[in-house]
Protein backbone atom coordinates (compact mmCIF):
# COMPACT_ATOMS: atom_id res chain seq x y z
CA UNK A 1 0.00 0.00 0.00
CA UNK A 2 0.94 3.45 -0.96
CA UNK A 3 -0.45 5.52 2.44
CA UNK A 4 -0.76 8.84 1.77
CA UNK A 5 -2.90 9.54 4.35
CA UNK A 6 -0.66 11.05 6.85
CA UNK A 7 -2.66 13.99 7.43
CA UNK A 8 -5.30 11.65 9.35
CA UNK A 9 -2.09 9.78 10.66
CA UNK A 10 1.70 8.75 10.27
CA UNK A 11 1.35 5.17 9.40
CA UNK A 12 5.11 4.67 9.27
CA UNK A 13 6.37 5.24 12.87
CA UNK A 14 9.92 5.33 13.61
CA UNK A 15 11.01 1.76 14.88
CA UNK A 16 12.55 3.96 18.06
CA UNK A 17 8.99 4.29 18.86
CA UNK A 18 7.48 1.13 18.53
CA UNK A 19 10.28 -0.11 20.81
CA UNK A 20 9.57 2.29 23.47
CA UNK A 21 6.09 1.36 23.91
CA UNK A 22 6.41 -2.03 23.85
CA UNK A 23 9.31 -1.35 26.62
CA UNK A 24 7.02 0.56 28.84
CA UNK A 25 4.49 -2.29 28.50
CA UNK A 26 6.81 -4.35 29.72
CA UNK A 27 7.98 -2.12 32.74
CA UNK A 28 6.52 0.85 33.48
CA UNK A 29 3.43 1.38 37.00
CA UNK A 30 1.20 4.09 36.82
CA UNK A 31 3.47 7.45 36.70
CA UNK A 32 2.76 9.67 39.69
CA UNK A 33 1.29 7.22 41.43
CA UNK A 34 3.89 5.76 44.33
CA UNK A 35 7.82 5.82 44.85
CA UNK A 36 8.78 2.58 43.47
CA UNK A 37 10.62 1.62 40.70
CA UNK A 38 7.55 0.77 37.84
CA UNK A 39 5.93 3.84 39.12
CA UNK A 40 8.93 6.13 39.06
CA UNK A 41 9.80 4.73 35.74
CA UNK A 42 6.75 6.07 34.32
CA UNK A 43 7.23 9.23 36.20
CA UNK A 44 10.54 10.07 34.44
CA UNK A 45 9.20 9.05 30.78
CA UNK A 46 6.56 11.20 31.18
CA UNK A 47 8.83 14.28 32.19
CA UNK A 48 10.96 12.87 29.55
CA UNK A 49 8.06 13.17 26.82
CA UNK A 50 7.50 16.62 28.59
CA UNK A 51 11.22 18.25 28.26
CA UNK A 52 11.36 16.91 24.54
CA UNK A 53 7.92 17.88 23.81
CA UNK A 54 8.62 21.56 25.40
CA UNK A 55 11.64 21.67 23.43
CA UNK A 56 10.56 20.91 19.70
CA UNK A 57 7.57 23.37 20.28
CA UNK A 58 9.30 26.08 22.07
CA UNK A 59 6.99 25.67 25.29
CA UNK A 60 9.76 27.57 28.00
CA UNK A 61 8.87 25.09 30.65
CA UNK A 62 8.25 21.00 30.84
CA UNK A 63 5.51 21.61 33.34
CA UNK A 64 3.55 23.40 31.48
CA UNK A 65 3.27 20.72 28.83
CA UNK A 66 0.14 18.93 29.66
CA UNK A 67 -0.94 15.68 28.06
CA UNK A 68 -4.05 14.56 27.27
CA UNK A 69 -5.38 11.75 24.42
CA UNK A 70 -5.61 14.10 21.65
CA UNK A 71 -5.76 17.35 20.19
CA UNK A 72 -9.69 17.64 20.73
CA UNK A 73 -9.42 16.98 24.14
CA UNK A 74 -6.55 19.67 24.44
CA UNK A 75 -8.64 22.27 22.39
CA UNK A 76 -11.68 21.30 24.82
CA UNK A 77 -9.83 22.30 27.60
CA UNK A 78 -8.80 25.64 26.57
CA UNK A 79 -11.77 26.55 24.70
CA UNK A 80 -13.98 25.58 27.76
CA UNK A 81 -11.01 26.52 30.50
CA UNK A 82 -10.51 30.10 28.87
CA UNK A 83 -13.97 31.58 28.27
CA UNK A 84 -17.05 32.35 29.58
CA UNK A 85 -20.52 34.21 29.29
CA UNK A 86 -19.96 37.70 27.73
CA UNK A 87 -16.38 36.78 26.46
CA UNK A 88 -15.98 36.89 22.40
CA UNK A 89 -13.76 34.85 20.09
CA UNK A 90 -12.03 35.04 16.86
CA UNK A 91 -11.64 32.24 14.38
CA UNK A 92 -11.56 31.33 11.01
CA UNK A 93 -13.18 29.18 8.21
CA UNK A 94 -10.28 26.56 8.35
CA UNK A 95 -11.06 25.27 11.67
CA UNK A 96 -11.45 21.61 12.48
CA UNK A 97 -15.08 20.03 14.24
CA UNK A 98 -12.37 19.92 17.25
CA UNK A 99 -12.10 23.57 17.25
CA UNK A 100 -15.81 24.53 16.07
CA UNK A 101 -17.85 22.34 17.80
CA UNK A 102 -16.31 23.44 21.24
CA UNK A 103 -16.75 27.24 20.30
CA UNK A 104 -20.30 26.18 19.21
CA UNK A 105 -21.53 24.53 22.02
CA UNK A 106 -20.27 27.24 24.02
CA UNK A 107 -22.35 29.92 21.79
CA UNK A 108 -24.85 27.87 22.76
CA UNK A 109 -24.63 27.01 26.28
CA UNK A 110 -22.78 29.48 27.36
CA UNK A 111 -22.97 32.83 25.95
CA UNK A 112 -19.78 33.39 24.53
CA UNK A 113 -19.74 35.03 20.58
CA UNK A 114 -17.76 33.59 17.92
CA UNK A 115 -16.60 35.55 14.79
CA UNK A 116 -15.08 33.63 12.12
CA UNK A 117 -12.67 35.22 9.45
CA UNK A 118 -14.37 34.03 6.03
CA UNK A 119 -12.23 32.33 3.92
CA UNK A 120 -12.07 32.74 0.22
CA UNK A 121 -12.19 30.08 -2.84
CA UNK A 122 -8.76 29.10 -2.26
CA UNK A 123 -9.47 28.67 1.42
CA UNK A 124 -7.27 32.41 1.79
CA UNK A 125 -8.16 34.51 5.23
CA UNK A 126 -7.66 37.89 4.96
CA UNK A 127 -6.03 39.07 7.87
CA UNK A 128 -7.69 42.64 7.90
CA UNK A 129 -10.81 40.98 9.09
CA UNK A 130 -9.42 41.17 12.58
CA UNK A 131 -9.35 44.54 13.26
CA UNK A 132 -13.11 44.21 11.57
CA UNK A 133 -13.70 41.96 14.25
CA UNK A 134 -12.23 42.88 16.94
CA UNK A 135 -14.67 43.99 20.27
CA UNK A 136 -14.09 45.21 23.32
CA UNK A 137 -15.19 42.08 24.85
CA UNK A 138 -12.67 39.70 22.59
CA UNK A 139 -10.89 37.83 24.40
CA UNK A 140 -8.61 35.70 21.83
CA UNK A 141 -8.11 34.13 18.56
CA UNK A 142 -8.48 30.20 18.36
CA UNK A 143 -7.07 29.22 14.86
CA UNK A 144 -5.05 26.39 13.40
CA UNK A 145 -1.92 26.44 12.27
CA UNK A 146 -2.89 24.61 8.35
CA UNK A 147 -5.92 23.72 7.60
CA UNK A 148 -6.45 19.77 7.44
CA UNK A 149 -8.34 20.32 3.82
CA UNK A 150 -5.84 22.38 2.08
CA UNK A 151 -2.74 22.55 3.78
CA UNK A 152 -3.00 26.51 3.50
CA UNK A 153 -1.25 27.72 6.59
CA UNK A 154 -2.30 30.73 9.16
CA UNK A 155 0.50 32.94 9.79
CA UNK A 156 0.53 32.45 13.76
CA UNK A 157 3.54 34.91 13.44
CA UNK A 158 1.10 37.75 12.56
CA UNK A 159 -1.93 36.13 14.69
CA UNK A 160 0.49 36.75 17.49
CA UNK A 161 1.67 39.70 17.00
CA UNK A 162 -2.17 41.71 17.19
CA UNK A 163 -3.61 39.19 19.49
CA UNK A 164 -0.92 40.66 21.98
CA UNK A 165 -1.15 44.40 20.52
CA UNK A 166 -4.77 44.01 21.25
CA UNK A 167 -4.40 42.06 24.73
CA UNK A 168 -5.73 38.93 23.33
CA UNK A 169 -4.81 35.19 23.58
CA UNK A 170 -3.76 33.32 21.01
CA UNK A 171 -4.87 29.71 20.91
CA UNK A 172 -3.19 27.34 18.04
CA UNK A 173 -4.62 24.07 16.89
CA UNK A 174 -1.43 22.58 15.55
CA UNK A 175 -2.94 19.07 14.48
CA UNK A 176 -1.30 19.24 11.04
CA UNK A 177 1.79 20.91 12.00
CA UNK A 178 3.80 19.81 15.44
CA UNK A 179 6.35 17.71 14.37
CA UNK A 180 6.49 18.19 10.50
CA UNK A 181 6.48 22.43 10.79
CA UNK A 182 9.11 24.15 12.41
CA UNK A 183 7.61 25.70 15.23
CA UNK A 184 8.51 28.24 18.41
CA UNK A 185 5.59 29.00 20.17
CA UNK A 186 7.42 31.54 22.64
CA UNK A 187 8.67 33.39 19.37
CA UNK A 188 5.30 33.25 17.54
CA UNK A 189 3.15 34.83 20.11
CA UNK A 190 1.24 31.66 20.91
CA UNK A 191 -0.34 31.23 24.05
CA UNK A 192 -1.31 27.91 24.47
CA UNK A 193 -0.46 25.38 21.53
CA UNK A 194 -2.69 22.27 21.59
CA UNK A 195 -0.97 19.25 19.22
CA UNK A 196 -1.63 15.67 18.63
CA UNK A 197 1.28 12.75 18.91
CA UNK A 198 0.35 10.08 16.32
CA UNK A 199 0.30 12.69 12.83
CA UNK A 200 3.34 14.89 12.22
CA UNK A 201 5.10 13.76 15.39
CA UNK A 202 4.77 10.35 14.28
CA UNK A 203 3.89 9.02 18.17
CA UNK A 204 1.42 6.97 19.19
CA UNK A 205 -2.66 7.29 18.87
CA UNK A 206 -4.31 8.91 22.04
CA UNK A 207 -1.26 10.95 22.83
CA UNK A 208 -1.67 14.45 22.33
CA UNK A 209 -1.40 17.73 24.66
CA UNK A 210 -1.52 21.59 24.96
CA UNK A 211 1.81 23.79 25.58
CA UNK A 212 0.68 26.65 27.64
CA UNK A 213 3.27 29.93 28.44
CA UNK A 214 3.59 30.90 31.75
CA UNK A 215 0.83 33.26 33.58
CA UNK A 216 -1.81 31.93 31.36
CA UNK A 217 -4.37 30.49 33.54
CA UNK A 218 -7.17 27.70 32.52
CA UNK A 219 -9.47 26.29 34.61
CA UNK A 220 -10.19 22.30 34.30
CA UNK A 221 -12.00 20.67 32.61
CA UNK A 222 -12.18 17.57 34.34
CA UNK A 223 -10.53 16.81 37.47
CA UNK A 224 -9.80 13.39 39.84
CA UNK A 225 -7.30 11.37 40.95
CA UNK A 226 -3.74 13.45 40.52
CA UNK A 227 -1.38 11.28 42.95
CA UNK A 228 -0.84 14.71 44.88
CA UNK A 229 -2.72 17.00 47.18
CA UNK A 230 -5.34 13.92 47.38
CA UNK A 231 -7.17 15.22 50.69
CA UNK A 232 -8.04 18.36 49.03
CA UNK A 233 -11.50 18.79 47.16
CA UNK A 234 -10.32 20.46 44.60
CA UNK A 235 -7.96 20.08 42.09
CA UNK A 236 -3.98 20.82 42.47
CA UNK A 237 -4.20 24.57 40.91
CA UNK A 238 -0.25 23.53 39.43
CA UNK A 239 0.07 22.57 36.08
CA UNK A 240 0.40 20.33 34.78
CA UNK A 241 -1.69 18.47 36.92
CA UNK A 242 -4.37 21.19 37.05
CA UNK A 243 -4.99 19.59 33.48
CA UNK A 244 -4.23 16.22 34.04
CA UNK A 245 -6.98 14.13 36.11
CA UNK A 246 -6.43 10.78 35.64
CA UNK A 247 -4.37 7.73 34.62
CA UNK A 248 -1.76 8.96 31.86
CA UNK A 249 -1.28 7.15 28.75
CA UNK A 250 2.04 6.17 30.08
CA UNK A 251 2.48 3.81 27.02
CA UNK A 252 1.85 6.14 24.90
CA UNK A 253 3.73 8.98 26.11
CA UNK A 254 6.75 6.42 26.20
CA UNK A 255 6.59 6.36 22.16
CA UNK A 256 5.65 9.93 21.74
CA UNK A 257 8.72 11.03 23.74
CA UNK A 258 10.82 8.19 21.65
CA UNK A 259 9.20 10.20 18.73
CA UNK A 260 10.34 13.85 19.41
CA UNK A 261 13.88 12.46 20.56
CA UNK A 262 13.87 11.47 16.80
CA UNK A 263 12.73 14.59 15.60
CA UNK A 264 15.00 16.70 17.32
CA UNK A 265 17.98 14.64 15.93
CA UNK A 266 16.70 14.28 12.79
CA UNK A 267 15.89 18.14 12.59
CA UNK A 268 11.87 19.18 11.92
CA UNK A 269 13.24 21.46 9.43
CA UNK A 270 14.66 18.47 7.48
CA UNK A 271 11.19 17.00 7.86
CA UNK A 272 9.28 19.48 6.46
CA UNK A 273 11.27 20.13 3.62
CA UNK A 274 11.30 16.30 2.42
CA UNK A 275 7.53 16.33 3.37
CA UNK A 276 6.82 19.72 0.80
CA UNK A 277 9.62 18.03 -1.78
CA UNK A 278 7.11 15.15 -2.23
CA UNK A 279 3.86 17.26 -1.95
CA UNK A 280 5.20 19.56 -4.74
CA UNK A 281 6.20 16.60 -6.71
CA UNK A 282 2.88 15.31 -6.36
CA UNK A 283 1.20 18.55 -7.56
CA UNK A 284 3.08 19.88 -10.32
CA UNK A 285 2.38 16.05 -11.61
CA UNK A 286 -1.40 16.58 -11.32
CA UNK A 287 -1.97 20.53 -11.24
CA UNK A 288 -2.57 20.63 -15.34
CA UNK A 289 -4.12 17.32 -15.80
CA UNK A 290 -7.96 18.19 -17.60
CA UNK A 291 -10.74 17.31 -15.28
CA UNK A 292 -8.07 17.67 -12.27
CA UNK A 293 -9.21 20.58 -9.43
CA UNK A 294 -6.71 21.52 -7.12
CA UNK A 295 -7.59 23.42 -3.98
CA UNK A 296 -5.79 26.04 -1.74
CA UNK A 297 -3.34 28.68 -2.15
CA UNK A 298 -0.13 27.19 -3.80
CA UNK A 299 1.28 30.48 -4.86
CA UNK A 300 3.48 29.60 -1.87
CA UNK A 301 5.14 26.79 -0.57
CA UNK A 302 4.41 27.69 3.02
CA UNK A 303 2.39 25.01 3.94
CA UNK A 304 1.81 21.85 5.18
CA UNK A 305 2.21 18.93 2.90
CA UNK A 306 -1.20 18.12 1.69
CA UNK A 307 -3.06 18.27 -2.09
CA UNK A 308 -6.31 17.99 -2.13
CA UNK A 309 -8.37 17.49 -5.16
CA UNK A 310 -11.13 16.62 -7.41
CA UNK A 311 -11.71 14.55 -10.80
CA UNK A 312 -14.73 16.44 -12.79
CA UNK A 313 -17.93 16.27 -10.15
CA UNK A 314 -17.48 12.30 -9.55
CA UNK A 315 -18.34 11.90 -5.75
CA UNK A 316 -14.58 12.01 -4.01
CA UNK A 317 -15.73 8.67 -1.90
CA UNK A 318 -15.61 6.88 -5.44
CA UNK A 319 -12.29 8.42 -6.38
CA UNK A 320 -10.24 7.69 -2.78
CA UNK A 321 -11.81 3.82 -3.27
CA UNK A 322 -10.29 3.79 -7.27
CA UNK A 323 -7.23 4.68 -5.53
CA UNK A 324 -7.35 1.96 -2.80
CA UNK A 325 -8.68 -0.81 -4.67
CA UNK A 326 -7.19 -0.30 -8.35
CA UNK A 327 -3.68 1.28 -7.16
CA UNK A 328 -3.57 0.40 -3.55
CA UNK A 329 -3.18 4.45 -2.62
CA UNK A 330 -4.89 5.29 0.77
CA UNK A 331 -6.39 8.80 0.31
CA UNK A 332 -9.18 10.66 2.41
CA UNK A 333 -12.51 11.32 0.60
CA UNK A 334 -15.56 13.47 2.25
CA UNK A 335 -15.64 16.04 4.75
CA UNK A 336 -12.66 15.83 6.49
CA UNK A 337 -14.43 17.43 9.82
CA UNK A 338 -13.96 20.84 8.12
CA UNK A 339 -17.39 22.20 7.18
CA UNK A 340 -16.90 25.71 6.96
CA UNK A 341 -13.32 25.21 4.51
CA UNK A 342 -15.88 22.96 2.07
CA UNK A 343 -18.31 25.46 2.20
CA UNK A 344 -15.80 28.15 1.38
CA UNK A 345 -14.41 25.85 -1.28
CA UNK A 346 -17.98 24.96 -2.34
CA UNK A 347 -16.89 21.08 -2.12
CA UNK A 348 -20.05 20.30 0.26
CA UNK A 349 -22.05 18.02 -2.25
CA UNK A 350 -18.51 16.12 -3.56
CA UNK A 351 -16.53 16.20 -1.21
CA UNK A 352 -12.55 15.94 -2.04
CA UNK A 353 -9.81 13.85 -2.32
CA UNK A 354 -6.94 14.32 0.34
CA UNK A 355 -3.27 13.19 -0.46
CA UNK A 356 -1.03 13.85 2.58
CA UNK A 357 2.50 13.00 2.78
CA UNK A 358 4.90 12.08 5.55
CA UNK A 359 8.81 11.58 6.34
CA UNK A 360 8.65 8.15 4.92
CA UNK A 361 6.82 8.52 1.62
CA UNK A 362 9.14 8.34 -1.51
CA UNK A 363 9.18 10.24 -4.81
CA UNK A 364 8.42 6.81 -6.37
CA UNK A 365 5.14 6.63 -4.38
CA UNK A 366 4.24 10.41 -4.91
CA UNK A 367 4.62 9.66 -8.96
CA UNK A 368 2.56 6.68 -8.52
CA UNK A 369 0.32 8.77 -6.76
CA UNK A 370 0.23 11.30 -10.45
CA UNK A 371 -0.31 8.06 -12.64
CA UNK A 372 -3.03 7.35 -10.63
CA UNK A 373 -4.96 10.25 -10.16
CA UNK A 374 -3.60 11.01 -14.36
CA UNK A 375 -5.39 7.57 -15.19
CA UNK A 376 -8.60 7.97 -13.34
CA UNK A 377 -9.18 11.34 -15.03
CA UNK A 378 -8.42 10.12 -18.66
CA UNK A 379 -11.01 7.22 -17.78
CA UNK A 380 -13.81 9.46 -16.16
CA UNK A 381 -13.78 11.89 -19.50
CA UNK A 382 -17.31 12.34 -20.39
CA UNK A 383 -17.82 10.71 -24.04
CA UNK A 384 -16.24 12.36 -27.03
CA UNK A 385 -13.73 14.36 -24.55
CA UNK A 386 -11.25 10.97 -23.43
CA UNK A 387 -7.85 11.43 -23.89
CA UNK A 388 -7.27 8.02 -23.92
CA UNK A 389 -5.80 6.65 -20.86
CA UNK A 390 -2.47 7.77 -19.77
CA UNK A 391 0.81 6.05 -20.32
CA UNK A 392 1.64 4.81 -16.99
CA UNK A 393 5.67 4.92 -17.34
CA UNK A 394 4.87 8.31 -18.31
CA UNK B 1 11.95 -2.30 59.03
CA UNK B 2 15.57 -0.48 58.60
CA UNK B 3 15.93 2.49 60.88
CA UNK B 4 14.80 6.16 60.86
CA UNK B 5 17.22 8.48 60.44
CA UNK B 6 16.77 12.81 60.53
CA UNK B 7 17.29 13.80 56.94
CA UNK B 8 16.23 16.71 54.36
CA UNK B 9 12.79 16.37 52.63
CA UNK B 10 11.70 18.38 50.33
CA UNK B 11 8.20 18.29 48.84
CA UNK B 12 6.31 19.79 45.64
CA UNK B 13 3.25 20.97 44.60
CA UNK B 14 3.22 18.26 41.61
CA UNK B 15 4.89 15.24 40.17
CA UNK B 16 6.62 17.07 37.14
CA UNK B 17 8.42 18.98 39.98
CA UNK B 18 9.67 16.10 41.69
CA UNK B 19 10.80 14.31 39.05
CA UNK B 20 12.61 17.91 37.43
CA UNK B 21 14.31 17.86 41.07
CA UNK B 22 15.30 14.15 40.76
CA UNK B 23 16.59 15.18 36.89
CA UNK B 24 18.85 18.16 38.31
CA UNK B 25 20.03 16.14 41.24
CA UNK B 26 21.13 13.26 38.80
CA UNK B 27 22.69 15.77 36.86
CA UNK B 28 24.94 17.60 39.37
CA UNK B 29 25.69 14.67 41.23
CA UNK B 30 23.48 15.94 44.20
CA UNK B 31 22.76 12.88 46.94
CA UNK B 32 19.47 11.73 47.59
CA UNK B 33 16.32 10.13 45.77
CA UNK B 34 12.69 10.37 45.66
CA UNK B 35 10.03 8.83 48.81
CA UNK B 36 6.55 9.05 49.49
CA UNK B 37 5.82 12.09 50.84
CA UNK B 38 5.76 11.32 54.90
CA UNK B 39 2.98 11.29 57.01
CA UNK B 40 4.82 13.37 59.54
CA UNK B 41 4.76 16.49 57.08
CA UNK B 42 1.58 15.64 55.11
CA UNK B 43 -1.50 12.76 54.58
CA UNK B 44 -1.88 11.57 51.61
CA UNK B 45 0.45 11.12 48.63
CA UNK B 46 3.03 12.46 46.34
CA UNK B 47 6.95 12.48 45.65
CA UNK B 48 9.51 13.95 48.25
CA UNK B 49 13.33 14.63 47.54
CA UNK B 50 15.05 13.04 50.47
CA UNK B 51 18.62 14.08 51.25
CA UNK B 52 21.25 13.54 53.83
CA UNK B 53 20.61 16.57 56.28
CA UNK B 54 24.32 17.90 55.55
CA UNK B 55 23.70 18.24 51.69
CA UNK B 56 20.83 21.25 52.00
CA UNK B 57 23.20 23.87 50.43
CA UNK B 58 23.89 21.58 47.57
CA UNK B 59 20.37 20.53 47.05
CA UNK B 60 18.95 24.47 47.48
CA UNK B 61 21.65 25.42 44.81
CA UNK B 62 20.35 22.82 42.58
CA UNK B 63 16.94 23.49 42.78
CA UNK B 64 17.74 27.20 42.39
CA UNK B 65 20.16 26.60 39.03
CA UNK B 66 16.64 25.15 37.31
CA UNK B 67 14.14 27.64 39.19
CA UNK B 68 12.70 25.05 40.74
CA UNK B 69 10.55 26.43 43.69
CA UNK B 70 9.71 23.66 46.46
CA UNK B 71 6.69 23.34 48.96
CA UNK B 72 8.92 23.15 51.43
CA UNK B 73 11.85 21.99 53.13
CA UNK B 74 11.58 19.90 56.49
CA UNK B 75 14.18 17.99 58.81
CA UNK B 76 12.88 15.13 59.80
CA UNK B 77 13.09 11.05 60.77
CA UNK B 78 12.09 8.77 57.91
Amino acid sequence: MIYLDNAATTLHKPPQVIEAVAEAMRSMGNASRGAHEASLSASRVVYDARCRIGELLGCPRPDHVVFTCNATEALNIAINGLFGPGDHVISTDLEHNSVLRPLYRLQAERGIEVDFMPADKMGRIDYGDLARLLRPETKAIVCTHASNLTGNMVDLARMGRFAHEHGLLLVADCSQTAGCVPIDMAALGVDVLCFTGHKGLMGPQGTGGLCIMPGVEIRPWKVGGSGVQSYSCTQPEEYPTRLEAGTHNGHGLAGLAAAAEFLLQEGVEKVHEKELALARRFYEGVRDVPGVTVYGDFSTWDRAAIVTLNIRDWDSGEISDALAEEYGIATRPGAHCAPRMHRALGTVEQGAVRFSFSYYNTAEEADEAVRAVRTLAAETAPEGEEEGPCDRNS
Amino acid sequence: MRQKQLMLVVTFHTTADAMAMEKTCREQDVPGRLIPVPRAISAGCGLAWSAPPESEELVGAAMARVGLEPEAMHRCMV
